[in-house]
């Protein structure tokens, strides 16, 4: 009865890259000139498929397929459900906002989905190996989304950016995974959680690990290793801004969760230090740097550095509590985040015609559905009570303070403090009266697909602030899966790793 | 009865949010927003007048109260509940939720619903407040009643409303993160956000004696900077100026107040009396500073935001002199000030409205032409200034008297000259506005006097000065009786050390101790 087959464990990536493929196909053999938007639906409907594929995982035992190098567990569930679900919101929101004669649409939803590919393995890999390479597929399909527009000179400047950082990034991680594989002998999580506390080159392990962090800690925009991120965020189009700030991050922070508490648990009195001088780095700085924004995307590009050291908060938590608080704030921030990247989408159009803040003075007259929800996207992302920003803040802020880190949560509840004032400057912008009645241009109109995307974001935020209970029920799980010792949570697999 | 009882409290703070989606969601046409608004926040109040008719006076701690999990990890509850303390200012905010809306009424001209929706959410983050126990449900409202305030100062701003707004929200919102830091901490060390559990821990001395100082300064900062206290009034004015009347009348004073009553004092009795010399001196500057303040002014709303300082200074007085009959009268003041700056304000409204300015220097001579509302602005104002037979009146002479005997008869002097200087800006006021030759303005316009639902706003207003001002012992029995203020004289002078549940006792040997010392 403990016969899974292996196609099962990674059944949503299947679904994703059979979906893929099929999106990349029919663009070819699609009429030139015939719009390119039911591609669009083809890549949502494979994705919800593969949402629908992930949650059904629930029912298999937890255990790892293929050779021990892809694990299903409620952890990987959890992240697979996240970032299909945001995939879902991006793909919706591009139907109704990338133009009808833009050109190469159906690559972008194939893109898109090959993102999501690269994201939901990056959760469930459990070899470091694969870790790098679902990386690398992630990567690969952002990069070259971010530099869509190719008509303006900001898009590929800002791709361009991204994949020289990007993968210098990965190369940190690559040589990170190759020294502790050159201390251990392995590059399988487990057996590294395993043989790592009895290493006899103990410094290896320390520079290696040292390395990887760089590697994610850059792929979750967290200072210092946070300079591409405004200039990322200014160059790519809104949609795919949407998704470059939640769905990667939220892979990313899946894998540090598990390098971290599940690889090197031994070592915490190393990491636990240097993650606390991160997350007052990324804090800080995001919040200052932000403060100074004319740009919203900048502004917004900063916010998402400053709610990585929130987050980053919750790994100063007396044991493994940080891991619930930490996927409970990565699930929030995603949210809201694809929220108000998702209003300003809409508002500001394909060609970005409201860049500044100052641009949206008015918007609640012009458009007071555009107005309230940007509105109520900014409260969540300061941390206003019944939205998900807050509940997550309040879990990392309340595992850091159990931890004993009492100034981390002082300087981090003022970092919040201080960052009211730059999400407040675009919220009451939009709540003024606009300058001139007569010359504002007419409200953007909502359309079904993204005033779906809308709904899901504004939904999810809501149940994530005022009804959280099963969510944080996930989140517990997800503790208990990487709590488990590796020895044990390796054994239900039906695999015997050829050595 | 009872499944009424056990739901009158939830049905209170959700009958708003049902207001504020049917607002929202019903279509944008005439004047349905105002009248949804208005008859959720009659029926509100009906639902809260439920309240003293069934509170049990003789019963010490909270009733109708009711305690769900709300969530598991970290253990936050659903608990509310009300006490003598909180009992009337939940039926003093939903008294004055259909006084905004009617003084909205032809103020608000355009995106009705969004101001309507707001207004109604603003009333369930007010309930909340008053009535939670649980400290992060408590925080939770108090943040989420700052967000319509900001909203809807920026969105109807006179002039320049984002400017106050941001004043506003960045004064109250940057204090609470310390609040929640310190929330945080006791949770760390108690495992609970409930308020019953923390005053027993506290009261035990289960914490080291720095970290509770810090903490209880952060919970004074958070609450004195709403009230405001003297030093960190700095966006009084403008936010006064600039919000729409419905919300100016809200805005300053009771959350604060009985925050520092429930909250501070309430958990921290030890920390409090220490820092009481302080907030004393700190109130009678405040009275003294405000109502000098209030003399100057030309533009009627920041005469009105001074005088708030000035009164709110008062009330502070009264909290933190520790005397039983200053607690008492500071309650009562609470509700008194909330009666009458609402009538105030809906007055001040009208006048807004026909003339568009607030130089008060514009208006004179304006009884002939505005008899009705000149008749209401003076019986406000006497109350205001506190004529005896008149609400004001009781709760200023308790205070004063409580500092008096209790406190330094240096204070309270000074504190009943700062009353005198009320007298004179108000009256002034008065003589300013409606009286003197006839000014151009008012002159070249034919304003519209007040008209029937103004009148059958304020009618019951003028009504419940009078009836506050000579029936007191309808209100003061249950205030006494509440819970957390000292039950009788004899019991404060009592040893310092007192069995956990009366944790106050500790604080109230002010009077003899203090005195001494100065």
């Amino acid at each position: 009865m403990n016969h899974v087959p292996d196609i099962l464990r990674i059944l949503p990536e299947l679904i994703l890259t059979l979906t893929g493929v099929a999106v990349m196909l029919l663009e070819a053999s699609w009429p030139a000139g015939r719009s390119r938007r039911p591609l669009g639906w083809v890549a949502a409907s494979g994705t919800m498929l593969a949402l629908w594929a992930s949650l059904g995982q629930l029912a298999l035992p937890m255990g790892t397929g293929f050779y021990d190098t892809v694990e299903t567990s409620a952890f990987t569930i959890f992240f697979h459900t996240l970032i299909c679900g945001l995939v879902l919101v991006v793909l919706l929101l591009s139907l109704d906002t990338l133009p009808e004669n833009s050109h190469h649409q159906g690559e972008y939803y194939a893109l898109i989905v090959f993102g999501a590919v690269g994201m939901c393995l990056l959760t469930g890999a459990v070899e470091l190996l694969l870790v790098f390479i679902a990386l690398e597929i992630s990567s690969i399909s952002t990069y070259i989304l971010t530099g869509y527009r190719k008509e303006t000179a900001r898009g590929p400047e800002a791709a361009i950016k991204y994949f020289l950082l990007g993968s210098f990034a990965t190369a940190f991680l690559l040589y990170g995974i190759a020294l502790i594989f050159g201390a251990t002998g392995t590059t399988q999580i487990y057996e590294i959680a395993r043989l790592a506390p009895t290493a006899p080159n103990h410094s290896l392990i320390l520079a290696g690990m040292g390395l990887m962090l760089v590697g994610i800690l850059f792929k979750v925009s967290a200072a210092p290793f946070h300079v591409w991120t405004p200039d990322v965020y200014e160059g790519a189009p809104l949609p795919v801004v949407a998704l470059l700030s939640t769905a990667p991050k939220a892979a990313a922070f899946a894998v540090l969760l598990r390098v971290v508490y599940e690889m090197l648990p031994t070592l915490r009195p190393v990491w636990s230090p240097l993650l606390w001088v991160v997350a007052v780095l990324s804090m800080t700085v995001g919040n200052l740097a932000a403060l100074r924004q004319q740009n919203v995307k900048r502004m917004l590009a900063y916010s998402s550095i400053a709610h990585a050291g929130y987050l980053l908060a919750a790994f100063a938590g007396l044991g493994n509590s940080g891991i619930a608080a930490a996927s409970f704030y990565i699930a929030a921030y995603a949210a809201m985040n694809v929220g108000i990247f998702a209003v300003i989408a809409v508002a500001s159009g394909y060609d970005e015609k409201l860049p500044l803040i100052a641009d949206f003075r008015g918007l609640i007259y012009r458009s007071p559905l555009l107005g309230s929800l940007l509105i109520f996207f900014l409260a969540s992302l300061v941390g206003i009570p019944f939205t998900g920003g807050f509940l997550g803040k309040l879990a990392s802020f309340s595992v850091a303070m159990e931890g004993g880190a009492v100034w981390l949560v002082i300087i981090g509840l003022l970092n919040s403090g201080l960052a009211a004032a730059y999400y407040l400057r675009l919220a009451l912008a939009a709540a003024q009266r606009p300058m001139d009645e007569n010359a504002a241009a007419p409200a953007p109109l909502v359309g079904v697909a993204v005033g779906a995307a809308l709904l899901f974001a504004v939904v999810a935020t809501l149940v994530l602030g005022i009804v959280p209970g099963n969510v944080l029920h996930a989140t517990e799980a997800n503790a208990q899966t990487l709590q488990a010792p590796p020895a044990q949570s390796s054994a239900p697999s039906n695999t015997v790793v050829p050595r | 009865m009872n499944a009424i009882n056990n739901s009158i409290l939830t049905m209170i703070l959700l009958l708003p949010l049902v207001g504020a989606v049917l607002v929202a969601i019903l279509p944008d046409r005439g004047k349905l927003a105002n009248w949804i608004a208005l008859g959720t926040s009659l029926v509100t109040f009906g639902l809260t007048l439920h309240l003293p008719a069934h509170f049990i006076p003789n019963q010490s701690g909270f009733q109708f109260e009711v305690n769900w999990q709300w969530i598991e990890r970290p253990a936050i509850f659903y608990h509310v509940g009300v006490d003598g303390l909180s009992l009337w200012l939940v039926v003093l905010v939903g008294l004055l939720a259909p006084v905004g809306v009617v003084a909205s009424w032809k103020a608000i001209k355009e995106r009705r619903k969004v101001f309507y929706a707001l207004f109604l959410v603003q009333q369930t983050a007010m309930f909340g407040v008053f009535l939670s126990l649980d400290l992060i449900l408590y925080y939770c409202f108090w943040e989420l009643s700052l967000v319509p305030m900001a909203i809807l100062i920026a969105m109807y701003g006179r002039k320049n409303g984002p400017k106050a707004a941001l004043k506003f929200f960045l004064f109250t919102f940057i204090p609470s993160a310390p609040l929640l830091v310190a929330i945080l901490w006791l949770y760390a060390q108690t495992g609970s956000f409930n308020f019953a559990t923390l005053q027993t821990q506290i009261a035990h001395g289960n914490f080291g004696t720095w970290p509770l100082f810090w903490v209880a300064m952060a919970f004074l900062v958070a609450f004195a900077v709403k009230v405001p206290v003297f030093p960190l009034h700095g966006w009084l004015a403008d936010t006064y100026c600039e919000a729409p009347v419905a919300l100016a009348m809200v805005v300053a004073g009771k959350l604060g107040l009985y925050s520092l009553l429930r909250f501070h004092i309430g958990l921290f009795p030890v920390q409090a009396r220490d820092v009481a010399p302080v907030m004393v001196g700190l109130a009678v500057v405040g009275i003294l500073y405000g109502a000098c303040l209030a003399l100057v002014q030309r533009d009627f709303w920041r005469l009105m935001a001074f005088a708030a300082l000035s009164h709110l200074s008062l009330i502070t007085l009264g909290i933190y002199g520790l005397t039983l009959m200053g607690c008492e009268g500071a309650v009562y003041q609470i509700l008194n000030n909330g009666v009458v700056e609402g009538a105030l304000f809906l007055l001040l409204g009208v006048l807004y409205d026909s003339f568009s300015t607030s130089e008060i220097s514009a208006y004179g001579g304006l009884a002939r032409k505005l008899p009705r509302t000149a008749t209401f602005f003076v019986i406000a104002s006497l109350a205001m200034i506190g004529l005896p037979m008149l609400g004001n009146f009781v709760g200023e002479f308790l205070i004063l008297l409580g500092t008096f005997t209790g406190v330094s008869k240096g204070w309270a002097i000074a504190a009943t000259l700062g009353v005198i200087l009320g007298a004179a800006y108000m009256l002034w006021l008065i003589q300013r506005l409606f009286f003197g030759t006839e000014s151009e303005l008012a002159t070249s316009m034919a304003p519209e006097d007040l008209r029937a639902g103004q009148m059958a706003v304020v009618w019951p207003l003028a009504a419940l000065m009078l009836v506050m001002g000579v029936a007191p012992g309808l209100w003061l029995p249950t205030i006494e009786k509440s819970a957390h203020l000292p039950q009788s004289a004899e019991r404060w002078k009592g040893p310092a050390v007192a069995p956990p549940p009366a944790p106050l006792q500790s604080a109230m040997p002010v009077s003899a101790d203090e005195e001494r010392q100065r």
